[in-house]
């Protein structure tokens, strides 16, 4: 691939002046490095892409990826590596594909992180290693786009020419992961590094969790996230789906059958929702159901996939966060809708939802309503939802997250007319499985207690990570925890091991 | 003779027209399940999410009896797999069991269907010492089902018929008040059509005699991920698949659960006609 770049490259270097500047595998200086933009990220128009449920982003191109690459400065104590929680040696992955081996860049990626694919896509990189970059102020390394890049370019090329993936062999303990989103795949992608025979028990019919339940296809393609998944299989590790933890299968029945520890990856699959009249009428749905049905159960695809899911012309989604934008964005792409909008009680600036999704979502002209609290949903006389009564807000004095708290304005009520309306306003964690663990500690949030430090919960052998312990979060503080569990399982096993 | 592999159906058996019964491998859920559980099935690939009660199960074999009628298209397509065939996926056991007690006088109202999910319940409810009458009632005679079964675990069996094609003539609930005003009701337990469970709901409260309903809302995961099932039960909102799916019948909005199981009827519509298209032999039969 490099030859033409080599080509390029060498030019440079010849006109490159100051000789003992340090310079890359790609013949360039710093300040050749300097003078290169950040590249855009190509992606459908809003005009099209409200059409289908094909990926937003088209990714790079080999020949913007290894342009991009070069912007990277390769600093000696790289500071992006700080602001990422899966530790991932973003400069040694960016030198590869300068060097033209993707396959190491992707090993690269693969040996820190089990879902880089994943990562390159839904992680908020502006507020980690891209923050952290070097170059941040004037454009930095699009780091993201880059891991995004190489995942998928070695996903497709395994997928015409599958690898010689040698399966590791366990000789060390077994441990139970349960869930299979995204910390506990990166778990038991670490544990079974480490040695450890490791078993995932999955509730649902396929493993992946929010990834594949939560994360609509135009953001996260099935056929790339399935690839990723499946490596983690390919490395060894035991996915066992249709298992309810606690129900299926109980922690005291694993304990016999010889496992010495446990991670609970459960996620926050609990919806919330508002508590006002009329929740229940027809056309109201938790995010999580209408995302499920769509995303999970294929309903966007309806009736070639049997699961169906009733979208009117005007839908309402109400909150602000990633999966108010996601609900938003699947109804603006679903067959008959006119109106989609996003009713929100605070301002554009308070919306917990990353600013990229935002500023996709009003691309594709999702109408947004701040300082809107909804109060009553209207119903017909056979439950049907006809409209949504709401009073306007004003924001006042901060609360305690430190966001200004919205006030209702005396005689400000309306109405909006909607047929359909998807509560996005939080999830909190599921918790079939750790109610079912007799003494484990659960908190008045309904989060699971763990040590901070080693992840280790009032169970002795029992961890637990991601949206389980911390409520609704993201991807890829999952991934870190998932990491920092395994780690520390590992040495509660090790401890174990020495003491008997 | 090889070994049945998990998810296979080892028995099939049409018990009417539309009702079949099979037995599935799922060793699993066949220790576990408790009378009033249910599991979540898919039929295939890209099928919907399933939930049927757990009729009986077999711990020693590793086998538990699903019994469903034809309805919408995945279950015409789950009547189509022969025994020897697997369904693709099979979940559970979900749902609290059913609170078994010694009550006395426990009576069961079970329309249709519901005959077949309250077959362990009833057995149960005679382990535990009860003396059980069972009221199982259906329009026609040849849509009644499980009426032996239920016979041999119940102390005393009612069978109505609307139409009088066999036992008495009448609804479930004439011979349900009966016993009610004889007082011979100490406990009651109801599943079938909601607007039977209703007026089951409604023959007892005067007298105030505790009764459970079984609901059966519509549901997608069935682990309280969605709230697609949610009902609400003396005007709070609850989960049938995590909370339930029995709960107090005095305490429940029937007319909302009602309006909520229509929510889908033009797809489940639309997706059975394009089925029965490619299926004219069935379409014959009476889909």
């Amino acid at each position: 691939m490099t030859e033409e770049h080599k080509g390029k490259t060498a030019e440079n270097t010849e006109t490159s002046e100051k000789k003992k500047e340090k310079v890359g595998p790609d013949g360039l200086t710093k300040r050749d490095r300097l003078k290169i933009k950040r590249h855009a990220m190509p992606e459908q128009a809003p005009e099209e892409r409200i059409t289908n449920f094909l990926s937003v982003v088209h990714g790079y191109t080999l020949e913007m990826a290894y342009e991009e690459a070069q912007r990277c400065l390769d600093c000696p104590r790289p500071k992006c590596i700080d602001g990422c929680p899966a530790e991932v040696d973003i400069p040694a992955f960016i030198m590869e594909i300068l060097k033209g081996d993707l396959e190491e860049s992707y090993r690269i990626l693969k040996a820190d992180n089990a879902l880089p694919a994943v990562c390159g896509r839904v992680c908020p990189q502006e507020e980690q290693c891209e923050l952290t970059c070097l170059l941040a102020k004037k454009g930095p390394v699009a780091i993201g786009r880059l891991e995004q890049f190489v995942a998928e370019y070695m996903l497709d090329k395994y997928e015409k020419e599958p690898p010689k993936v040698e399966k590791i062999i366990p000789t060390k303990e077994k441990v139970a992961v349960i869930g299979a989103g995204p910390a506990g795949i990166t778990a038991a992608a670490d544990l079974v590094k480490m040695g450890y025979e490791v078993t995932i028990f999955e509730a649902l019919h396929k493993p992946g969790g929010v990834l594949n339940y939560g994360i609509p296809p135009f953001r996260m393609p099935r056929r790339i996230l399935d690839a990723e998944l499946g490596s983690i299989e390919q490395m060894g590790v035991d996915v066992r789906c249709n298992m309810v933890f606690g129900k299926t299968i109980t922690h005291e029945e694993l304990l016999e059958d010889g496992y010495k520890a446990f991670f609970l990856g459960t996620g926050a699959g609990l919806p919330t929702f508002m508590g006002i009249p009329g929740e229940n009428a027809n056309g109201v749905y938790s995010a999580n159901e209408y995302l499920t049905r769509v995303n999970l159960m294929e309903a966007w695809d309806f009736p070639n996939a049997d699961t169906p899911v009733f979208v009117g012309k005007n839908v309402v989604t109400t909150g602000a966060g990633n999966t108010a934008m996601d609900s938003a964005r699947v109804s603006r792409r679903m067959p008959g809708v006119e109106k989609s909008y996003i009713v929100y009680r605070r301002t554009r600036n308070e919306a917990p939802a990353r600013n990229e999704e935002i500023e996709h979502a009003e691309q594709e002209g999702i109408i947004f309503k701040y300082l809107t609290q909804p109060i009553e949903i209207l119903r017909d006389d056979k439950n049907w939802i006809t409209g949504m009564r709401c009073i306007k807000m004003e924001l006042g004095e901060p609360d305690d997250s430190g966001r200004r708290r919205p006030v209702p304005i005396p005689d400000s009520e309306f109405e909006i007319e909607c047929d359909t309306l998807l509560v996005a306003i939080g999830q909190r964690p599921n918790p079939i499985a750790m109610r079912s663990i007799p003494g484990l500690e659960i908190s008045k949030w309904g989060t699971i207690v763990v040590d901070d430090e080693t992840m280790m919960t009032s169970v002795p052998g029992v961890f637990a990570g991601g949206d389980a312990v911390v409520g609704a979060s993201t991807v890829i503080l999952a991934v870190g925890h998932g990491k920092q569990a395994a780690r520390a399982v590992d040495a509660y096993l090790a401890e174990q091991r020495g003491g008997s | 003779m090889t070994e049945p592999k998990p998810n296979e159906i080892v028995f099939k058996k049409r018990l009417s027209e539309n009702t079949l019964r099979i037995e599935v491998v799922a060793p699993l859920i066949a220790k576990k399940a408790q009378p009033g559980q249910f599991v979540i099935i898919r039929v295939h690939s890209r099928g919907e999410r399933i939930p049927l009660t757990i009729a009986d199960a077999d711990a020693e074999r590793g086998v538990i009896t699903l019994i469903y009628q034809e309805v919408g298209k995945s279950t015409y397509a789950l009547g189509e797999l022969e025994k020897g065939e697997f369904l693709h996926d099979v979940v559970g056991p979900l749902g609290h069991a059913t609170p078994i007690e010694k009550y006395g006088n426990a009576i069961i109202v079970a329309g249709g269907l519901g005959t077949a999910e309250m077959y362990p319940i009833a057995r149960a409810l005679r382990a535990a010492g009860n003396h059980v009458i069972t009221i199982v009632g259906a329009r026609r005679k040849d849509l009644l089902v499980m009426v032996e079964e239920m016979e041999s675990v119940s102390d005393e069996i009612i069978v109505t018929t609307d139409d009088g094609s066999f036992g008495r003539k009448g609804v479930v609930t004439v011979p349900l008040k009966e016993l009610v005003e004889e007082g011979r009701a100490d406990f009651v337990i109801t599943c079938g059509p909601t607007i039977m469970m209703k007026f089951v709901a409604e023959a007892t409260r005067e007298a105030g005699v505790p009764t459970l309903a079984s609901l059966n809302p519509i549901m997608v995961d069935g682990t309280g991920m969605c709230g697609a099932c949610r009902v609400s039960i003396g005007g709070k909102t609850r989960f049938a698949c995590v909370d339930g799916p029995d709960f107090n019948a005095h305490e429940v909005d029937f007319e909302e659960l009602m309006m909520r199981q229509k929510t889908f009827c033009d797809f489940e519509r639309k997706s059975l006609d394009l089925w029965l298209e490619e299926h004219p032999e069935r379409a014959q039969s009476g889909g």
